[in-house]
């Protein structure tokens, strides 16, 4: 077991980075389907979140899917892990968080909160990576800050309402 | 994961397998750390109520340090669920291992929302195999 928030190679950070898209596939498949099965109850500013966190997620997988390829590691069946969690996704119930915004909420806060730790790892690890480490870091912390974005536009929705 | 919680698992794991005191040397043993390391660390849990040190017999969870050593296992098995359930790895063992503190409990919840896990977790892991015993023949099934 190791104590201590460090990534020592290649293949822990494709790992995590793999996580992340897992985490961004589940963000994207939670709100298509809010957006798809609820969008007669919602009003526009969140038809326009969803939309929008959907379209981000979709984002941050390429990202973070580019970042894997440029890893000196096998490669990963992406295509197979988005059929997977599309399917898993799809026996649960809907009603499993209190409602649309907090799930959403919920999402960005715990994708801002992986982005986080993980980048604590990455700086807090001497090891060399074959990927530029100052662009990794740069990569994951723009996508940390849009995750930021993403619980104040979230936040600022639910205080109106 | 942080490291707190990470110390809490493996004391409860101990103390569950000893039934009984777990050992300052076996829980830095377990962690891979010095005994200085777990030493100060286990004073951290006792000023927190967490846990009771009695000298030359052990390490005891206090109430509270159960509850937050069940959680953190909880994390911990679906950690390892998702590597070998979802993301097919093999070794998910040592790469749980290596993986738990950086992995946040919000972020194993979330996890959860795509594996099958089973009620009694976390009561069905075995502590000896490292993994849930569910966990094993599922995987080993899915070969």
């Amino acid at each position: 077991m190791s104590v201590g928030n460090r990534i020592t190679s290649d293949d822990q950070l494709a790992r995590l980075l793999q996580i992340g898209i897992v985490l961004e596939e589940v963000v994207e498949a939670r709100a298509y389907h809010h957006y798809s099965s609820l969008d007669a109850e919602l009003d526009a500013a969140v038809e326009d979140l969803l939309e929008h966190a959907a379209e981000e997620s979709a984002d941050h997988r390429r990202r973070l899917e580019d970042l894997i390829e440029d890893l000196d590691v096998e490669s990963v069946p992406f295509d197979e892990i988005e059929g997977l969690v599309e399917a898993r996704y799809g026996r649960t119930q809907p009603d499993d968080f209190d409602g649309v915004l907090y799930d959403a909420l919920c999402n960005e806060e715990t994708a801002y909160k992986f982005y986080d730790d993980l980048i604590e790892a990455i700086e807090a690890s001497d090891a060399e990576f074959s990927v530029n480490r100052e662009e990794l870091i740069a990569t994951l912390s723009a996508i940390r800050e849009e995750e930021a974005e993403g619980v104040e536009e979230v936040t600022a929705i639910m205080e109106k309402r | 994961m942080n490291t707190a919680d990470q110390y809490l698992k493996t004391i409860y794991l101990i103390q569950n397998q000893e039934d009984g005191p777990a050992s300052t040397g076996s829980i830095a043993d377990a962690l891979d750390v010095s005994p200085a390391s777990a030493n100060e660390m286990i004073g951290k849990l006792e000023g927190r109520g967490l846990a009771d040190h009695e000298k030359y017999k052990g390490v005891t969870l206090s109430e509270e340090g159960i509850v937050r050593a069940r959680d953190a296992l909880q994390t911990y098995c679906i950690i390892e669920r998702f590597l070998a359930n979802v993301l097919g790895v093999e070794e998910f063992r040592a790469e749980a291992r290596q993986l738990e503190a950086v992995i946040d409990d919000t972020v194993a919840d979330r996890l959860d929302t795509i594996i099958d896990r089973e009620p009694e977790c976390p009561d069905c892991f075995d502590a000896e195999a490292d993994a849930c015993a569910c966990l094993e023949a599922a995987f080993e099934g899915a070969d």
